[in-house]
This record gives C-alpha cells, structure tokens and sequence, in this order.
C-alpha cells in the first residue's frame, strides 16, 4: 500500500479547507518561481522522464505532449486548456481536485503554462459541477491576490492568466477539439485530426488540453523529482492515480493509489471489499464505461495499470473502477451504457449516430431475451463496424462496452433469449 | 431539458438585468479581442437564470445581437447541450442519474420515490410547478451514488427515505443539506478512513 507520505493529494477528502493557506500548510506554492526558473526545456523534461501518462483515459506521455507544442508561434499567442468536463460514468476524480485541491490545479496550471509558453489557461468545467467551479474560482481569485497568477507570477518574470469556462451538459466536450469548439462557443462538436490542437487548437492558435489530474499532479512531481514518482509503480505505468471504486462495494470511495495495485487489493483495502465477499463478484469494469468489462476470474490478479489492464483486454482509462456482484443483470447494465452513449453522439458522423441509436435498441431487446442468436453476430459485426470508423473514439467507447459483453457472457445472452423463446412457446401453447 | 418549444408561449422581448450587465462585462473580458462568440454559453446561462430557468426565443436573439453571431448560431448552441431550457421548468428541477453506477446502488428506487412523491413521472413538472423530474446521464458523484442533481447542488448517497426526506423539506419551502446524506463529508470511504489517516486530526 502506497504510504501516505506519498500522496500527493494529501486533502482529497476535503477534511482541510480548499482555500490558499490550507495549500500551502500541505506544500501546495511552495518554490513555484525557483521551478520556473529552470525553464521550459527542464520543465518538460522533468515531466517526461516521470513517466506521468495523461490521467484523462488516453494515457498519452503528459511530457510528450508539451515537447510538441511549437518554439515559433508566428506571433500566435498559446493556450493551455484544462479539461475538467468529467463525466466518464464511473469518474468522479477530478471532481474531488477541483473542490478540495483547487490550488494545485491552479499551481499546475501555472507551471504547464511556462513548460509550453502559454500566456493563458482555459479550465472548462462540466456545467453540472456548479460548486465545484465556484472552489475553483476562488482559488485562481485568491492566486490573483497574492501574485502568484497574473502579471508576474510568481515573481517568475512570466505573464499568466487563468479562466474558468463553464460546459452545459455534453460529454462529448470531454473530446480535445471538441472542448475547443466549445470554448470558441460552437457545438461540441470534434474535428478532424490533423491539424492537432499543438499547432492549431483554441483560436487558431497553438494550445495544449490535458486533464485536471494531470496538471494537478505537476507541481509535487516538480518538487519531488521525476525519480520519485517513477519509483512508485513500474516502467511505462509510474506513480501514483485516483481510484473512484463504485457499485457494489461494502464502502465506495475515491483513494490515491499507486499505479499498479493489484484490483482485488484496492477493493478490499480501500472500499470495504466486495459486496457478500470477494466470490459474490461477477465483473468489473477497471477504468470507466469505455472499457470492456472484466469478469471474475480475469480479476483475480489483475494489475491496476494500463498494461496490466490490456494484458487482460481492458484498460485503465480514467481508473473508475466499477464493481459488479452476482445480483447484476449484466446484459442490463451494458444496456445502460448503451443509452448512454446514444444519447451523448454528437451526431456529426454516420457510424456514431445510427449505429449508437441502433445499438440501443439491440440491447434493449436483449434485455428481455427478444432477440435471434444470429442477431447476436450481427450486433458484434455492427459494433466491429463503427469502432475506428468515426472522427472520435466515441464510436470505439460505445462498441467496446458490448463486445466485453458478448466475448465473456455469451452463453448468458443465449440462454436469456433461450428462456424467452421458452417461455413465449408456453404462452402460444 | 425539453425543447418541445412550438407550445411554449414566448416573451416578445429579453434584457438583462442592470445587474447581469454588470456581470456580461466580467464574461467578455476573458476573451481575446474578436473572440466574442466564446461568450455565448456563459451569456445563455446567465439569462436562463434570470429568467426562472428556461431560455426564451428572445433572450437567444438578444444574446446573438450582444456577441455578434447569428441567431441561428445561438440557437445551435442552445440545442445541442441539456442543461439549456427551452421551455419553462419547475422551480426545482430534480436531476436524478440512473448511468451504472447509480443504477447498481439503487437510483431506481430514487426515481420510484420522486414520482410517487411528487404524482409525475420523468420529463414532467407538477401543476404547482414547483417540481420537474429528469433523468440524467453520469454526474461524475459515482463513489457516492446513487445521487441526484436539484438545481446548483448535489445530494448524494440517497435512498428512499433520505430521498422522501429531502422532497418533504423543498415542499415546504426548505433548503435541504447538499451533500452526502449519510454520515460521509464527501468521498472518503464510509466509517473510517483507509489512507490519509492523520487528516481528520490536522484540520
């Protein structure tokens, strides 16, 4: 178990205050301008040889990202853009940071900005979170105050700017250019890549967008060293994560852990264990819906990493960890997510809008068993059809979660429709 | 929440408040020169909370005037994302998730309690209009589900009677506790803390 020493969210639980003193008595703002002092080459490079992989689902090198940003701009100012549109269902880790660990948001913000000389950082904000927005502007007012963002920072000699822009309900503004779009006050809409936001993103303009918990994890990385955080975990998967842990969990939570923790260990050290116990467990689904489920017995000694997770034919995503007890109606739940990612498509391409809403409806009849085993094939080959086939990978997130199903309950699903043949039989008889 | 907009009976005209335009300032100023467009979402939820929750057809026009687009730019916007009302909405407009992770902890049972309570079912608002129900997707609150949404604040770890409880306080005019609604402050995990140990005792 990760000693808590090593937390670098030391008041996630919100047991401390958010405001500024409370950050800085738990080290938030400490040496920021010696930090920056170092300079843009340093910054990045620190970050990189952390091993720090994007926290927002896609696991893409945090430091790898900012080497792209462009030295010459043209006059073209950059931006940094901060995505806290979180709602991957099963997600609710940024959500903690932005009301509890606002200042380290903001701090990050701040130090992202110098690694990739951005003049100024959008935070959008899921339009939902109301409250948590207001601790996050609170934070960036009291940061003004006190000269640590603005003009100056820091006394670092850099000029920095911080906004909060609030979303209005579309998980698709979860997707880079998507959240762009928004900003720039457009649908929510993603675009095609290339050009990537590196070169033009916000307005036109160079800009990078990383997740809240990346950033927020900058500073103590900086403070600490990049050889402290890639010694928790192992190579390729370094450091230490939120775990949201739901469902049906004797006591659910979110907990820093390090990357790498076995699951059946999270869950039993840190949510209170299994409903009924460790073999009342019928899947889970590591890492947000977008990944395919895990039935038990791929669970037993899974790794809580992104490696260890696809070794498994899942993945980490955002590291929601969903746990399912032997009362799931499994085939309802994916069901569930299935409405979910009809009633989110942006509906710009083909295969994501028809093939969502069709989906829906597939697994809506497969909830009651009012389907064909052929039709079960059929619903596999139209998920094979949409995955990869759109501009965003909203597409592959809605195949995903029924392709898991299908490859490890298949005989559920044939024996829910078998049932139902049955029992539709003794009714005409 | 509905766009069911061809019954509404529409204002003819929309202004903010000398208040809000105080505020449009403050929203205009976080953008660069030119880049006005950046203010239409901000500007349509400051006139839907002006105007009891829901925006009207002039409110979208008036906005587009005040950025510079459109109209129809504006009313893209409008439609694309949920949280824009574009028909009149109950004074507490109940928001309960029902995506997996609530659904696997009983939102069910919270959606029963709020129709059975309230005598509407989903998508309605009562005659008194001080109630309309949704059904939301995933509200990013999982380790603390099930949970609902009414209006700027969250209540969490509901079940019927907690639930009930909170539906009787708003009826009577009450502001009920935001937040867990059980023994938890927010996310930490029920009856004891497992990490951060010496958290509770510095604060």
């Amino acid at each position: 178990m990760l000693k808590d020493s090593d937390r670098i969210f030391q008041n996630i639980y919100g047991f401390k205050g958010s405001g500024l003193d409370a950050a800085k008595a738990v080290g938030d703002w400490d040496g920021t301008s010696k930090l920056i002092a170092k300079g843009r080459e340093w910054l990045i490079d620190e970050v990189k040889s952390s091993g720090l992989r994007g926290r927002g689902g896609a696991g893409f090198g945090t430091g790898m990202k900012w080497s792209f940003m462009p030295k010459e701009t043209g006059g073209r100012p950059v931006f940094l853009t901060i995505n806290a549109d979180e709602g991957e269902p099963g997600t609710c880790k940024d959500r903690e940071i932005l009301r509890n660990e606002p200042h380290k948001l903001v701090e990050g913000a701040l130090l992202a900005a110098a690694a990739v000389g951005a003049c100024a950082a959008y935070v959008y904000v899921r339009g939902e979170f109301f409250r948590e927005a207001e601790a996050l502007q609170n934070a960036i007012d009291e940061a003004y105050a006190a000269g640590l963002i603005g003009k100056d920072a820091c006394g670092s000699g850099i000029d920095f700017e911080m906004y909060v822009q609030m979303g209005a309900g579309a998980y698709i503004c979860g997707e880079e250019s998507a959240l762009i779009q928004s900003i720039e006050g457009k649908k929510g809409q993603p675009r095609l890549k290339p050009p990537f936001p590196a070169n033009v993103g916000l307005y036109g303009c160079p800009t990078t967008v990383n997740n809240v918990e990346s950033i927020a994890v900058v500073p103590t990385i900086l403070r600490r060293g990049a050889k402290w955080f890639a010694s928790i975990g192992r190579e390729n998967n370094t450091g230490t994560k939120l775990f949201c842990i739901s469902g049906h969990v004797n006591t659910p939570c979110t907990v820093e852990e390090a990357m790498g923790i076995p699951m059946r260990e999270l869950i039993e050290t840190h949510a209170g264990g299994v409903r009924g116990g460790w073999d009342n467990l019928l899947a889970v689904i590591p890492g947000g819906s977008s990944v395919p489920m895990m039935p038990k017995a791929l669970c037993e000694n899974a790794i809580m990493d992104f490696d260890g997770l696809r070794e498994h034919g899942s993945g980490l995503g955002t590291a929601a960890v969903m746990v399912m007890d032997k009362s799931t109606d499994l085939i309802k739940a994916i069901a569930r997510l299935s409405q979910f990612y009809a009633h989110e498509s942006c509906g710009q391409c083909t295969p994501c809008r028809e093939g969502t809403g069709w989906m829906r409806r597939m697994m809506q009849r497969m909830v009651t068993g009012d389907m064909t085993i052929d039709e079960i094939d059929l619903l596999h080959d139209v998920t094979k059809q949409i995955e990869g086939q759109t501009i965003c990978a909203l597409g592959d997130a809605a195949a995903w979660p029924i392709q898991g199903l299908i490859r490890h309950f298949r005989p559920e699903i044939e024996r829910r429709i078998n049932d139902r043949k049955a029992s539709d039989a003794g009714q005409a008889a | 929440m509905s766009t069911d907009t061809a019954t509404v009976e529409q204002p003819t005209s929309f202004a903010f408040s000398a208040e809000n335009q105080q505020k449009l300032k403050g929203i205009f100023a976080k953008y660069p020169e030119g880049r006005q467009a950046s203010a239409v979402m901000p500007l349509l939820d400051l006139a839907q909370r002006q105007h009891d929750g829901w925006l009207p057809r002039a409110a979208m026009d008036h906005i587009a005037e005040l950025v510079g687009l459109a109209p129809m730019r504006v009313y893209e916007v409008a439609t694309f994302y949920t949280m824009y009302n574009l028909a009149p909405i109950g004074k507490n407009h109940l928001q309960v998730c029902t995506n997996l992770p609530c659904w696997l902890r009983g939102s069910d049972e919270v959606v029963e309690t709020c129709k059975k309570k309230l005598g509407i079912n989903v998508g309605e608002t009562t005659p008194d209009g001080k109630f309309s129900l949704s059904e939301m997707e995933c509200l990013g609150a999982c380790v603390n589900a099930p949970m609902m949404q009414i209006n700027d604040d969250y209540y969490e770890d509901l079940d019927a009677a907690s639930t009930a409880a909170i539906l009787d306080t708003l009826s009577t005019g009450g502001t009920p506790k935001p937040g867990p609604q059980n023994s938890r402050k927010g996310c930490e995990p029920e009856g004891g803390l497992t990490s951060l140990t010496d958290a509770k005792g510095d604060a």
